[in-house]
């Protein structure tokens, strides 16, 4: 479709791009940031409002994006995970006044640049999309610029991520060079037919391009800038980071490889088991030692993203449905997870687990949703984790990757070993001090949306099980 | 809403109704639990009156589409089997929350956790889609984790944890197992009516019998799964440990009742006798580690070993009056275990130690309390005319057949329960007295009121059996023509 007539399909991300400017605006025109805020609030509502239909597939702009239902799918994942963090960020009181305003600024383009980034259908684009996210991540991750450990955690991030987009450039440039075509189809297309050698070389290709993509989705052997960004980064930006960026990494992941590199599935199908069974352990063998409860959610959320890459090591139709169902799991636990971490850290200014101790006492709300919280990562129903991981149980049982789902299996109760070690402090453990927790109104506005997804999706499945179906209508099948 | 429906969300509803009252109320909370708890044992009664005995089938049956992708029902229903394990916890759960007032902490949270451990428990026993049945499985863990946790004993903490993560990883593959079934299933189906009319290849079953019965073995807890057991028992608060034993180890041998045996017939007899030979080393291991125990509450616990290990004996013989007395020994063991539970505990919260041979000529100062004691060993030795003995007995007669040698060595086990509890009678309450508990009182009304119901039952059983049998034999007759077993 050409530009003119691709228009009408981009609403959203325009008035994203004017949101952006306003914002700007405001910025300057208000010395109480909240105002930013709830226009970033509205802005996103806008935008879906005036978005295109969710039936439509159709290719934009001479083919480089697509507008179909995943994209539909995971633009209002974007935008919720987005809302969500704004309300929390309304509370979190680390960041100085003056430059709040720039962090929802950056938010709001963050929403437009992750929609992108899912709608990419061909190299360039992928690439200036996921180059372009992380950008606008490095400068939320370092938002705190006098804080050592944010800005080490800021700098990390730009090295690890100037490595990875440059190594995933040099697979598309191999990738381009072999095929003559940047668009995902025709390269998928060229492959099946050139010679063994070309065949090779774009396998090298693919793998290139896995090491920029497993950057963004944190999968071992390209996950060691998770747990001190994760750590570092604003408490609101890393219950963000561990989402949209991720979850749109898987998107990006499953178009690639599924589109381009159908030919090599058998390969790159057993690469992703070995890849997924190494995430999810390495990533809770480590989250057992940790003492720092955002350390410990970012390995617990490398594990994860070992989860939801078995959706691809077993690749069938019901593997894609398993990520997008354990995705919407996701979004809702961890970011309650991280709110509430949130709302404690603002009072107490600390993040190490010995605080949460007697948490039932100084707060029993908090307590009982951060449980909540923790039990539905550990996949115990019936809570949304637990319909997550049924599916991605389900995936491996059915393609008969019974060491996957053994692996599951084991590494789901080394993880419950850890969540526990959090239950414990704040119901078992008594605490040091009897000062009531406050939990500021933004926060509990936040957690409990969190909450009422994380409970809605373990009581009433149906409906959030039917958006993945939806989203996959129209998704290249098996 | 069925009659199920509402045993299974009474607690439920008692639970909010909890949580909404302030946490200084103890009296109301506590009442307010009793009060649930009596309303469940009448459901459970009700359903008693209207069970229909000649049919073998699911009776009450609900069944409502719940998740239609997966086509996940909300499926409820009762035979013989789930009826005799209503029964136990209905009854138990009652009592254990009567004998539960002594709790003087966190009284709010306590009783809450409490009903939610009843709905799962309940909701187990009931349901009839192996998905439902998975989650009510799991619902039950995280309650009882903060039940030993918070109001257990010094190392609560560790027991509490150990008991999570054992029975997590095992129903992690149960649900591998599950999942099998499902996709090997045409149609497609949870459901544990329609998987048992499927014929899967044996070596299908075999490897799904592996997946459930780590789940299932586990629970149990059968030798050599059972390191979790001890520990667990004696640092969770008495009422605590009563559930525990009387019904908590039951849902492990009530799966392979339900989902094993029914589903996988091939690979059930295939495994016969290595079950045999696990539940004959149970008998025997947990027999002389409870006589070596100078902990009163971890003797009980080890003599669940034990005991559980003739359920599990009575399972692997396929023969009916194997299953009649291995259902049957689920319903007493609950009973008399129960009530030594109970008994342990009486002493222990006058005494604040359960040092065995720190005690000694008690029943001097506790005439009545030595009385049920005596009652309550007997039965759990199996004397005859009570009720551990009827289904013990039965055990044997059914396994004698079929392994002569195991049946022989099980007995070994009766030889063993005689003796680590008479010598720890003697060491309780004959000898001379030791001058420390010149001052403890006598159990109270309350106490006896807890235990009375079970020892009646347990001399009923014993003098009568056929009053829980009836309920049973139909059903189990099915089962054991169902998997090809001998109706002897």
């Amino acid at each position: 479709m050409s530009a003119l007539l691709s228009i009408p399909f981009f609403g959203s991300e325009l008035i994203l791009v004017v949101s952006f400017f306003i914002a700007m605006a405001l910025d300057f025109a208000f010395s109480d940031k909240k105002w930013v805020a709830y226009f970033t609030l509205a802005a996103l509502a806008l935008a879906w409002w005036f978005g295109p239909p969710a039936g439509a597939s159709v290719r934009l702009f001479f083919g480089s994006f697509v507008w179909d239902p995943v994209t539909h799918f995971f633009k209002g994942l974007i935008y919720g995970t987005i809302g969500l963090t704004v309300i929390a960020s309304l509370a979190y009181e680390q960041i100085p006044g003056r430059i709040r305003g720039e962090f929802y600024m950056l938010l709001v383009a963050l929403a437009l640049l992750l929609t992108v980034m899912g709608a990419s259908v061909n190299l360039l684009m992928i690439f200036l999309a996921i180059e372009s996210v992380s950008l606008t991540s490095y400068l939320l991750v370092g938002f705190q610029k006098f804080d050592q450990r944010a800005s080490e955690a800021a700098l990390k991030y730009v090295l690890f991520g100037a490595v990875s987009t440059a190594l995933m450039l040099f697979g598309m440039s191999l990738l381009f060079g072999i095929t003559g075509s940047i668009e995902l189809s025709i390269i998928g297309a060229h492959i099946a037919k050139l010679d063994a050698a070309s065949q090779t070389l774009a396998l090298i290709g693919m793998l290139f391009v896995l090491a920029g993509i497993g950057f963004k989705i944190s999968v071992v052997p390209f996950h060691f800038w998770a747990p001190d960004v994760y750590q570092g980064a604003p408490t609101p930006i890393t219950a963000f980071l561990t989402i949209a960026p991720k979850a749109l990494g898987f998107a990006v992941l499953a178009r690639v490889f599924l589109t381009a590199f159908p030919f090599f599935m058998a390969q790159w199908a057993t690469l992703f088991s070995f890849l997924a069974i190494l995430t999810m352990t390495i990533g809770n063998v480590l989250a057992v030692s940790q003492h720092d409860i955002k350390r410990l959610l970012a390995y617990s959320s490398i594990a994860q993203a070992g989860y939801i890459l078995v959706g691809l090591a077993a690749p069938s139709s019901l593997g894609l449905q398993a990520i997008l169902v354990y995705v919407i799991a996701y979004l809702f636990t961890n970011l309650g997870a991280f709110f509430a971490v949130l709302a404690i850290e603002r009072q107490l200014r600390t993040n190490d687990i010995g605080a949460y101790n007697g948490l039932a006492k100084r707060n029993p709300f908090l307590a009982l949703s951060l449980t909540i919280f923790l039990l539905s990562l550990a996949g115990i129903p019936p809570l949304a984790g637990f319909i997550g991981k049924i599916f991605i149980f389900a995936s491996a049982v059915k393609e008969h990757a019974f060491a996957l789902a053994i692996a599951i299996a084991l590494n789901s109760a080394v993880a419950a070993y850890y969540y526990f070690k959090v239950v414990k402090a704040m119901y078992l453990t008594p605490a040091d001090s009897a000062e009531r927790i406050e939990n500021p109104m933004p926060t509990r506005i936040a957690i409990c949306i969190t909450l009422a997804g994380t409970l809605a999706i373990g009581i009433w499945p149906t409906v959030f099980i039917r958006f993945a179906e939806q989203a996959l209508i129209a998704f290249p099948t098996f | 809403m069925g009659l199920l429906s509402w045993l299974v969300f009474t607690p439920i509803v008692g639970m909010i109704v909890i949580m909404l009252i302030g946490r200084d109320q103890h009296k109301l909370i506590r009442n307010l639990a009793t009060f649930t708890t009596a309303c469940e044992l009448l459901l459970v009664i009700a359903v008693l009156a209207k069970f229909d005995l000649s049919q073998t089938g699911m009776q009450f049956a609900e069944r409502a589409l719940w998740i239609p992708q997966l086509g996940v029902y909300y499926h409820l229903g009762l035979d013989g089997i789930s009826l005799i394990m209503l029964v136990t916890t209905g009854l138990l759960s009652f009592l254990a929350c009567v004998a539960s007032f002594g709790i003087r902490e966190r009284v709010k949270e306590y009783f809450a956790l409490y009903l939610l451990l009843e709905t799962g428990m309940i909701g187990t026993f009931v349901s009839l889609d192996l998905f439902l049945f998975y989650i009510f499985w799991e619902v039950v863990l995280v309650p009882m984790y903060f039940l030993i946790g918070i109001w257990g004993g010094p190392r609560k903490e560790y027991a509490a944890i150990k008991f999570f993560l054992y029975t997590l990883a095992g129903s992690m593959f149960m649900l591998i197992g599950i999942l099998a079934l499902y996709f090997a299933s045409t149609p497609h189906t949870f459901n544990m009516l329609a998987l048992g009319q499927n014929q899967f290849a044996l070596h299908f079953q075999q490897m799904v019998f592996l997946a459930l019965f780590l789940g299932f073995a586990i629970k149990v807890p059968i030798w050599p799964f059972h390191t979790w057991l001890p520990d667990a028992h004696v640092e969770a608060p008495t009422p605590i440990s009563v559930i525990l034993a009387a019904i908590l180890l039951k849902m492990g041998t009530y799966g392979f009742f339900r989902i094993s045996y029914p589903i996988l017939p091939q690979a059930a007899r295939w495994f016969g006798p290595a079950m045999g030979i696990l539940a004959v080393i149970g008998i025997i291991y947990g027999g002389f580690v409870a006589f070596a125990q100078t902990d009163f509450k971890k003797m009980v616990a080890y003599s669940s070993v034990s005991h559980m290990g003739f359920v599990l004996l009575g399972l692997a013989v396929f023969t009916l009056t194997g299953f009649q007395g291995a259902l049957l020994q689920m319903f007493t063991h609950g009973l008399i275990t129960g009530a030594l539970f109970l008994l342990v505990g009486v002493l222990y919260d006058r005494a604040h130690i359960r040092d065995l041979n720190s005690f000694g000529g008690l029943w001097v100062k506790l005439p009545v309390y030595g009385g049920i004691l005596i009652f309550c060993s007997l039965a759990s030795l199996g004397l005859p005319g009570l009720a551990g003995f009827v289904s013990e007995f039965m055990v044997l007669l059914g396994s004698f057949p079929v392994y002569r040698w195991m049946t022989a060595a099980a007995c070994v086990g009766i030889l063993l329960a005689a003796a680590y509890l008479l010598y720890m009678i003697q060491r309780v309450l004959l000898g001379s007295l030791n001058p420390k508990w010149a001052h403890l009182k006598d159990i109270s009304a309350r106490e006896i009121f807890t235990l009375v119901p079970l020892m009646i039952l347990i001399l009923l059983v014993g003098v009568y059996p056929k009053i829980v049998l009836q309920y049973i034999a139909p059903t189990l007759e099915a089962l054991v023509k169902s998997v090809g077993g001998t109706l002897a």
